[in-house]
């Protein structure tokens, strides 16, 4: 019996786990932004952009710095729908994808499949 | 930094590197410059090329060394970045070495597999109860972790990663799945004794076989994937690597980076046109299909365009280069397409909300399955909530869902490009296929856009005629009076130098030539000089009605006869009109000439409705009447004077921007000046939305039956659960139809081109 209440309760609380981390968690305001400078890159590998939050200032058109070290196909685009700009990264090259100027807001990037996801701030 | 450890391990012999150098203008400037180079360690070479101001380095030096030092020297150094095409050459090679990675990794992993899965299948003994199995299967768990590290490693380090960012991926379902069986596996191996006898089996071949399946699902999906790209590989291998360059009156082979605008360049017979840039000197035929999809070359002589990736077929050409690099048209068409290639389709919004909360869903689902076989199910249920929780989280693919729009529309954009159709984005493709009216706009488009004779109409000598009044327009500014010039030339007549030449304005033109008095001009003309009309009235009528211009000619104060002129129909516009029919659209023609002559063209190319007599800015008001009508306007127009109807179409077609047109202007570009294009475009986008949907439809389906499949459904009815490695089977293939699927798209094929091709022969 004692198995079987552990088991569930494992279960359960896994279940909380799952929603808590991939749902509530990341939907608090966390980790500061990184701002983008002349020498900010951002690492592509196994699953992630690092950072994966990035400042620039509004009003002004900027230049991301991408490095994509996964050889995975999913990591080779790299796309911000709301700004309507897309780069294909080179694997082991750095990739320079330039972005309009835009209104302050958080945009998305990801890569196509959305595996990769990383969000833009505009302030 | 990481990327130079990156390069230093790549196998690459001795690169050349080139820097831009600025401020290097005398002779003593070189030896300066060289020296601050070569002292930079890793250079073996350092050469500057005064004329171009290049520096090239041969060796393995840091590109930021060099340029550090020949800027301490006094002047300033850029690398020129290496060319997409060789850019793209390193990535198949990445994309070969990834692929023959996972293919090892596939082998390793099956390799160990199926002997299990074999042993299992025919022994029977997968169960762990006396000492000596324990201690056997404790060996086979060892090899098992070897080969989840060995060939699984990538699952379980992007799992972790993407964990610690609040992010799950396909690699967090395959690290879950087969780290869960093989746990539990170690858990019977080690511990026996906690579990009931029918449920001490152990599932190492469900790991191993799981990675080595999902492994060689991702390399058949990486070759997939190779081949969407083909188009934009096609287009990049337009671009020559060197370009041959007069200097001094020599011509150097120099390569393609370091033409700059302004350089003289010989092209040869059958070679490849470098750069964009004028004819200087020469003539012969270009073929531009490549851009175009225009299949007849084109005749180009002294001060005609030339285009970068074109094909020079039998003269020898001198040109000027006027832009290089990114500025070229090819370099422009390759970037809008990969920007096209990756945009969003609306339609693949749902698909795009839930491939972001798909694998945590797809986690609580397995969590929920699996307690429900615990809590309920039958014996062996420790067994089977393994199998279950294992199953679900693999069978789930969420790769699938994800590619199932990229992956066309990748495709799909890539084919418009061959055939000269050059998409915007995602959203003008979707809008392409649902359109249900076609405004057009008729001159260029439907007409050439520049008037013609077509009839000359006399009881006397008609080339005699034509000489006079051709000799008597050629002082004439008016766009008719080239017609009739150009007809005279064609017809090889000899003009006489007018006199007394006078424009009498809306009535036309008089004067003496060759000792006769001629006068060309409407009715209005001929009342004023007291001519009488009866004779060649009926005619005139006759032509007016055909939508042609009619003119009276008269010589020594008689009629002699009539000529007439019109913008002649495109010979491929009726074709091209019944293909769009066909396509289900509604046709519009727009005009700013008169009813007469628009319903004249009308009549000819079937068009039913016509607007005539518009102004420029009527265009725009009517394509928003029938926007507000509900229905899904095109327009096609030149680009230039229709861009705001263009703009207010739900897509616009930019027709003819083989010449000049910015090709950024419209939603849908067509290379070629035909009408043909529209209708290709609208195929291809239609060809391209059925592709999308199958895609989703398929992964939805697959993601929906195999859910509730692998968390047991079927138990009921088959007494057997789906076993782990069938689950992790079908994930690894899904993904690879979807691409597959995509791939079919290559073979699609305009309607109108068989007919085209067979007239090119
Ligand atoms: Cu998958």
């Amino acid at each position: 019996m004692t198995v079987e209440i552990l088991v569930n309760l494992l279960g359960l609380g896994a279940i909380s786990g799952i929603i808590w981390w991939f749902w509530v968690a990341p939907k608090r305001p966390h980790a500061e932004a990184v701002a983008v400078e002349e020498k900010l890159r951002i690492h592509v590998r196994g699953g992630v952009y690092e950072p994966d939050r990035v400042r620039i200032k509004a009003g002004e058109s900027a230049t991301l710095h991408f490095i994509r070290e996964d050889p995975t196909p999913c990591a080779e685009w790299v796309l911000f729908p709301d700004l309507e700009v897309s780069a294909q990264l080179a694997v082991n090259e750095e990739t320079t994808v330039r972005l309009p100027a835009s209104e302050v807001g958080e945009y998305s990037f990801h890569c196509q499949m959305q595996m990769y996801r990383g969000t833009l701030v505009v302030e | 930094m990481a990327e130079s450890s990156n390069r230093a391990a790549h196998p690459t012999e001795k690169a050349i590197q080139v820097f831009r150098l600025q401020g290097a203008n005398c002779a003593s400037c070189v030896n300066k410059i060289e020296r601050a180079a070569k002292e930079v360690s890793g250079v073996e070479v350092a050469t500057v090329n005064l004329a171009d101001r290049t520096l090239s380095i041969r060796g393995d030096a840091e590109a930021a060394a060099v340029t550090a030092a020949v800027e301490a020297a006094g002047y300033g150094a850029e690398i020129v970045r290496a060319s997409a095409r060789e850019l793209r050459e390193r990535q198949r090679a990445e994309e070969q070495r990834h692929y023959h990675q996972l293919l090892w990794r596939a082998a390793l992993a099956l390799g160990l597999g199926v002997p299990l899965m074999g042993w299992g299948m025919i022994t029977g003994e997968v169960g762990v109860n006396t000492t000596f199995q324990q201690v056997a299967w404790g060996l086979v768990g060892g090899l098992t972790l070897v080969v989840l590290v060995f060939c699984g490693g990538h699952f379980f380090s992007g799992a972790w990663r993407a964990f610690r960012h609040h992010g799950a991926t396909m690699d967090t379902l395959v690290a879950l799945g087969t780290g869960t069986a093989w746990l539990f596996s170690m858990l019977v191996v080690g511990v026996p004794q906690l579990l009931p006898e029918s449920a001490r089996h152990v599932y190492f071949e469900a790991s191993a076989m799981i990675i080595g399946l999902i492994n060689l699902g991702q390399a058949m999906e990486v070759r997939a994937r190779g081949r969407t790209s083909a188009a934009v590989e096609k287009l990049l291998e337009l671009q020559d690597v060197t370009a041959r360059v007069m200097r001094d009156g020599e011509e150097v082979d120099v390569p393609l980076e370091e033409v700059q605008v302004g350089n003289q360049l010989r092209v040869r017979p059958g070679e490849k046109i470098p750069v964009d840039g004028r004819i200087l000197d020469g003539s012969s035929t270009v073929d531009e299909s490549m851009l175009t999809g225009e299949p007849l070359p084109v005749k180009k002589n002294k001060g005609d365009r030339l285009n970068a990736g074109t094909l020079n077929k039998n003269g020898s050409l001198l040109f000027e280069a006027e832009k290089v690099g990114a500025e070229t048209r090819l370099a422009q068409i390759i970037e809008l397409v990969k920007n096209a290639q990756s945009s969003r389709v609306p339609i693949a919004r749902l698909a795009d909300t839930i491939s972001s909360i798909f694998v945590p869903t797809v986690m609580v689902l397995a969590i929920v399955a699996a307690l429900f076989w615990f809590n309920w199910g039958p014996e062996p249920r420790a067994a089977h909530t393994l199998v279950v929780l294992t199953s679900v989280l693999i069978i789930a693919c969420p790769c699938a869902l994800g590619l199932a729009t990229p992956m066309s529309v990748m495709v799909g954009v890539g084919k418009g490009a061959e055939y000269g159709v050059l998409v915007r984005n995602g959203k003008a493709l979707q809008q392409a296929s649902e359109l249900t009216t076609l405004v057009v706009d008729k001159t260029g488009t439907l007409t050439e856009g520049a008037p013609k004779l077509t009839d000359i109409e006399t009881d006397s000598d008609a080339d005699e005629l034509l000489m006079l009044l051709a000799s008597l327009e050629s002082k004439s500014e008016h766009p008719l009076a080239e017609a009739i010039v150009d007809a005279a030339r064609d017809k090889k007549l000899a003009l006489y130098d007018a006199e007394n030449f006078e424009a009498v304005t809306a009535h036309g033109v008089r004067g003496r030539v060759h000792g006769k008095r001629v006068l060309l001009g409407n009715r209005k003309l001929m009342k004023r000089e007291n001519i009488a009309l009866e004779k060649w009235q009926a005619c005139a009528e006759a032509l007016s009605a055909k939508g042609r211009t009619a003119m009276y000619a008269a010589v020594d104060g008689e009629l002699a006869g009539v000529i007439a002129v019109a913008d002649p129909i495109r010979k491929d516009a009726k074709e091209a009109i019944t293909r769009l029919k066909k396509l289900g659209l509604s046709i519009e023609m727009l005009t700013g000439d008169n009813q007469a002559t628009a319903a004249a063209v009308a009549r000819e190319l079937g068009i039913a409705r016509v607007h005539a007599d518009l102004l420029p800015e009527d265009k725009e008001k009517i394509v928003g009447e029938l926007q507000q009508k509900g229905t899904h306007v095109g327009m096609v127009g030149d680009g230039i004077n229709d861009a705001p109807a263009l703009a207010r179409a739900d897509v616009g077609f930019a027709i003819g921007a083989g010449t000049d047109v910015a090709i950024e202007t419209a939603d849908i570009t067509l290379m070629r000046s035909s009408l043909h294009g529209v209708a290709d475009a609208i195929e291809l986008s239609k060809s391209t939305l059925r592709n999308i949907k199958q895609n989703l439809f398929g992964a939805f389906i697959y993601n929906i039956l195999g859910i509730p499949i692998a968390a047991g459904a079927l138990y009921p009815l088959t007494g057997i659960l789906l076993s782990p490695v069938i689950a992790g089977a079908a994930m690894a293939f899904s993904s690879v139809t979807v691409v597959s699927n995509a791939n079919r798209l290559r073979w699609f094929k305009p309607a109108s081109v068989a007919s085209d091709r067979k007239e090119a022969k």
